[in-house]
């Protein structure tokens, strides 16, 4: 009888409490990338870690907020990608798709998400087009993109002196898009491109390319490919004396995860454009550091950031809108400034394009690298208004109105 | 100076060596497919797993053990070698009275299984290796920069294959290898251990391609997808050839990376194309292959 | 559904013994049960996944044709499958035709590619014959890749209408658009036993088991081995084309040659040369890419595993295995 006073008292007490406990929303969570192919090192199980670490840190639970994270693998197809993107958000109640790496799955996912009304922060790829004429209310476009690399790589070293371009492009859309960029940024700063040369999509020998690129005579070779062809040309450019001949070489899209396969020996000198390092300050080695334990002793890429610091955002924008409504929260997230130990402070733009400041690294030699991991140092900062292509030139309909 | 449909005639050069560079590896790989293809009948899709293997190898003797690429160079197609025969003894040899389509199954199966642990243990961006110190550098031809190891590696790649031709051909073990190839029963008649030789040849083939993976290894990056994206293009120089023709698999392998570089210079989009379009037309002129006999 | 066949089953309800009677029974009581699963799946499973599991199973059907039946292995058929899936997704989007126009386009080329292509390799055998198609695919590939006008290259084409069926049903709702595509899949496998089951398909069989002979008994080998080719790749086109409509993307995946070896795969692990083993080998390969997702690079190696399983102790394959024991074909 006691008991049962008890176990009523408890429940009225509930009731009581009740309007507390409707604030309790859960949120699930979906990090969507490449977790067997080229992308994997950058992006894959390491982007999980991350979200992860965001929920912990923004300590969710605390504030009623339930965050479940699920994770699947696109293998860079775009077919994949969609059906895995539709099933989540129609059959098991995904809010959110992070990540996302691979330009063609990510437009893909762009477009249904737009359809089903939910939200997508893309960290992983690169095309400028998800915040230009593919641009959705419901994404946005987290980490970096191809004008913002070309503008880095681009300006940078044309400003440098490196005037005269040739470009290895991998034959598909995105390296012609990152050719096509970075071309407009060479001449705008008065450079000249020389030439290109199309390379099969992926490849193994650049050998034969290489010898075009060095018989061009230009100052820079422009290296408008991705993952293993990146890799792989840099890798044959050293040997056959491309650098030592003079020329340079600007990777248009280098991650950390590449310069540590390529290893120092051979990519030291490398001029890249990125969005994070883990070696920038306090917080961000302190974060990186936890990172790293939690993930097999790597360091974060830029995408594994990328995807903490855009999780760290829509949560603080869900429990600001005090709801999962996606346009709620998309309009939270434009409306509150970003802040995090990674990106600094930064915002959302109207047009779904995220506001950071992006750095030029140069590759450090052997004998400058004290610590496994590290690789870079830090030539440039690039402020985010002159890194991503101004609202007033945007393509996309959202801003034009 | 002339031109050649605007390409100075050193360039071409320079093209030209690279184009047998590359066609070194294809020699190599194609010889081990052939040699497989003529004793086993089977389509060794593994091939370009073990391909990989072998670069894995190297990079493992390099990382774990302290062993130098000369080592290594020997180790590798040896420890490969071994896994190979394993594999034929648990696997192929129980398959070896069905239709070649096993084979080719079994073998695409052990490739997937392969290939995705060396993905899950080492990731996909590949690892570094370096060329050893004694071959970096290189000379400058005039026409072109030559670097030491490519040298070395069309070197290493030529007396492989001659040195194979030669024992398959001229020597004692050679003939019975044909024997057995001819007419496995008989020659099991006349007291040669047929089983035992077929799991052998498997074994060699295989060291084949990991000796092409160590080769690979300091100039490719080491990659468990390495070999996945050979093989394809591996087994199309073998069927121009002519299936377990061993002259014509060296000969196939050096003439299509020769063309294959040629269209690296004029038209670079096609040149992961050309073999195949090479192979349509070789096929339907000579159904058995450049060098094969026809059935 | 049951039309086709009642021509040839007895109607009353007499028990009978004799064999090939009996397997006609069986084979139409799983025609009507596939038709009940299908009409009340989307109820109980997500019916895009179930559409995706059609439209490969439609593939692997056609694909099973030329194999199990014509005895040809084809290792490009992912030349049709992919090709129409392009066809399809560009006429809906760019010319605005309705899904079953589209369709009906993408499998149009498909059976052209098909003729020309069947016409070059069905003059080689074995594995010539699959190397000639492997060949041919690929340039089909590099064709997709070069014409990004036309294919939207590595993108693919994105964002294709489902539009509406006849100009009048709205195919936007998922349960819709099922609804069509069970109707093309029941329609596509009852073709397809037809087919088999007809004069044209015992001469296929006896090709397959021994040449020489059918050629000596007065057969055109060559002709019936190119019609057989045609039939297979305008279904494999016929599946493409409406994976095409019901994804709204066709991509290069599609053309890839792993997809002609994926589809080999699934023939194999349901069964090769039975009739319901591509769709059982289809549900089994599309269920597993499905779930096993989140394992990321496992999934390789679990599909590895299968396939060595499969060729070391199932050669007859999920359903050859059940058609054994049941001693009945299936």
């Amino acid at each position: 009888m006691k008991l049962k006073t008890l176990l009523l008292g408890s429940v009225f007490g509930a009731l009581l409490v009740s309007p507390a406990l409707a604030q309790q929303i859960s949120v699930k969570a979906g990090v969507l990338n490449d977790r067997s192919g080229l992308y994997a090192d950058l992006s894959g199980e390491g982007s999980v870690v991350a979200a992860r670490m965001a929920v912990e840190d923004f300590k969710a639970a605390e504030k009623g907020i339930k965050v479940e994270i699920v994770s699947a693998d696109h293998q860079n197809k775009p077919d994949v990608g969609s059906t895995i993107a539709r099933q989540w958000y129609d059959q098991d109640g995904v809010d959110i798709i992070l990540d996302v790496p691979t330009s063609s799955v990510a437009l893909a996912v762009n477009q249904i998400t737009k359809e089903k009304n939910k939200v997508h922060i893309n960290s992983g790829a690169a095309s400028s087009d998800l915040t230009g004429k593919a641009c959705s209310p419901n994404t946005v476009h987290w980490t970096y993109d191809t004008y913002a690399l070309a503008q880095g790589t681009g300006g940078a070293m044309v400003k440098a002196g490196g005037d005269s371009w040739f470009f290895m492009t991998a034959d598909y859309a995105f390296g012609h898009a990152l050719e096509r960029d970075t071309a407009a940024i060479v001449a705008k700063n008065g450079g000249k491109v020389l030439g290109a040369v199309r390379t099969p999509f992926p490849g193994t020998d650049f050998s034969s390319f290489l010898l075009q690129a060095q018989a061009s005579k230009a100052k820079v070779i422009g290296l408008a490919n991705a993952g293993g062809d990146t890799i792989n040309s840099i890798k044959q450019a050293g040997e056959f004396g491309i650098v030592a001949g003079g020329q340079k070489l600007a990777g248009l899209l280098v991650f950390l995860t590449d310069v540590h396969a390529l290893g120092l020996q051979t990519a030291q000198g490398l001029v890249l454009t990125e969005s994070f390092y883990w070696d920038t300050n306090d917080q961000t080695r302190a974060w990186s550091e936890r990172f790293s334990k939690a993930h097999g002793g790597k360091k974060p890429t830029m995408v594994q950031a990328g995807v903490y610091s855009g999780m760290l955002h829509y949560l603080k924008a869900v429990e600001a809108a005090k709801s999962k409504d996606s346009a709620a929260v998309m309009a939270k997230m434009k409306e509150l400034p970003t802040d995090d130990p990674l990106f600094g402070k930064g915002s959302v733009r109207a047009d779904g394009r995220k506001m950071h400041d992006m750095y030029l690294f140069e590759v450090k030699k052997p004998s400058e690298s004290k610590a496994p991991w590290d690789y870079y140092k830090q030539i440039a900062v690039l402020p985010a208004e002159q890194a991503f292509k101004p609202l007033s030139e945007s393509e996309c309909p959202l801003v034009k109105k | 100076m002339f031109e050649l449909l605007g390409i100075p005639p050193q360039a071409l050069f320079g093209q030209v060596l690279l184009g047998l560079i590359n066609g070194s590896f294809y020699a190599i790989l194609s010889l081990g497919l052939a040699v497989i293809f003529g004793l086993l009948n089977i389509i060794n899709f593994t091939h370009g797993a073990q391909y990989m293997m072998g670069a894995f190898v190297a990079w493992m003797c390099l990382n774990y053990l302290g062993i130098n690429y000369w080592a290594a160079l020997l180790l590798a197609p040896l420890i490969v070698g071994i896994v190979g025969v394993a594999i034929e003894r648990l696997l192929i040899s129980r398959l070896a009275h069905l239709d070649h389509l096993y084979g080719l199954l079994l073998t695409f199966g052990l490739a997937l299984i392969i290939q995705g642990l060396f993905r899950n243990n080492y990731g996909s961006s590949g690892l570094p290796y370096q060329i050893p110190p004694q071959l970096a550098g290189g000379h400058n031809l005039g026409f072109m920069f030559l670097p030491n190891y490519r040298a070395w590696v069309v070197i290493a790649s030529l007396v492989i294959c001659l040195a194979t031709w030669f024992v398959i051909e001229k020597t004692r073990l050679g003939a019975y290898l044909r024997a057995a190839t001819e007419n496995p029963t008989l020659t099991q008649a006349f007291g040669i251990n047929v089983p035992l030789l077929v799991t052998l040849t498997y074994g060699f083939g295989v060291a084949l391609a990991a000796f092409a993976g160590v080769l690979a290894a300091p100039i490719y990056s080491v990659n468990p997808n390495m070999g996945a994206d050979l093989i394809i293009v591996v087994f199309a120089v073998v069927v121009i050839g002519g299936m377990g023709s061993i002259m014509g698999a060296i000969v196939t392998g050096f003439g299509l990376g020769l063309i294959e570089g040629l269209t690296k210079v004029f038209y670079p989009e096609a040149s992961a194309t050309v073999i195949f379009i090479i192979m349509v037309l070789v096929l339907l002129v000579k159904p058995a292959g450049l060098f094969g006999r026809p059935a | 559904m049951a039309d086709a066949l009642s021509a040839e089953v007895p109607a009353g309800g007499l028990a009978v013994t004799e064999t090939t009677k009996g397997t006609e029974r069986l084979h139409q009581a799983i025609f009507i049960g596939l038709a009940v699963l299908l009409a009340v799946a989307p109820f109980l499973a997500y019916p895009v996944f179930v559409m995706k599991v059609m439209c490969f199973a439609l593939f692997a059907l056609a694909f099973n044709l030329l194999l199990g039946y014509g005895g040809l292995l084809s290792f490009g058929h992912a030349a049709y499958f992919g090709m129409a899936s392009y066809v399809s997704a560009y006429t809906a989007k760019n010319w605005g035709l309705t899904p079953e126009l589209a369709i009906l386009s993408g499998t149009l080329i498909a059976g052209i590619l098909g003729a020309v292509f069947g016409s070059l390799a069905i003059r080689r055998q074995g594995i010539y014959f699959a190397m000639i198609t492997l060949a041919l695919a690929q340039m089909v590939f590099f064709f997709s890749l070069q014409t990004p006008r036309f294919t939207g290259g590595e993108d693919g084409i994105q964002s294709v209408p489902r539009g509406k069926l006849f100009g009048l049903i709205s195919l936007a709702d998922d349960r819709a658009l099922y609804y069509v595509v069970a109707v093309i899949f029941m329609a596509g496998l009852l073709l397809i036993y037809r087919i088999i089951h007809s004069p044209f398909g015992q001469v296929c069989k006896a090709i397959r088991d021994n040449e020489p002979r059918a050629i000596s008994l007065g057969y055109r080998a060559n002709r019936y081995k190119l019609a057989v080719f045609v039939l297979s790749a305008a279904l494999a086109g016929l599946a493409g084309s409406t994976k095409a409509i019901v994804f709204q993307l066709a991509s290069l995946t599609d053309v890839h040659w792993s997809m002609s070896g994926e589809v080999v795969l699934m023939t194999l692990v349901g069964g090769l040369g039975t009739v319901f083993g591509p769709i059982v080998g289809a549900l089994v390969i599309v269920s597993m890419q499905n779930y096993l997702a989140s394992l990321g690079a496992w999934v390789t190696v679990v599909q590895g595993v299968i396939f060595v399983i499969c060729v070391m102790l199932f050669r007859e394959g999920i359903i050859g295995v059940i058609s054994k024991a049941i001693k009945r074909p299936l």
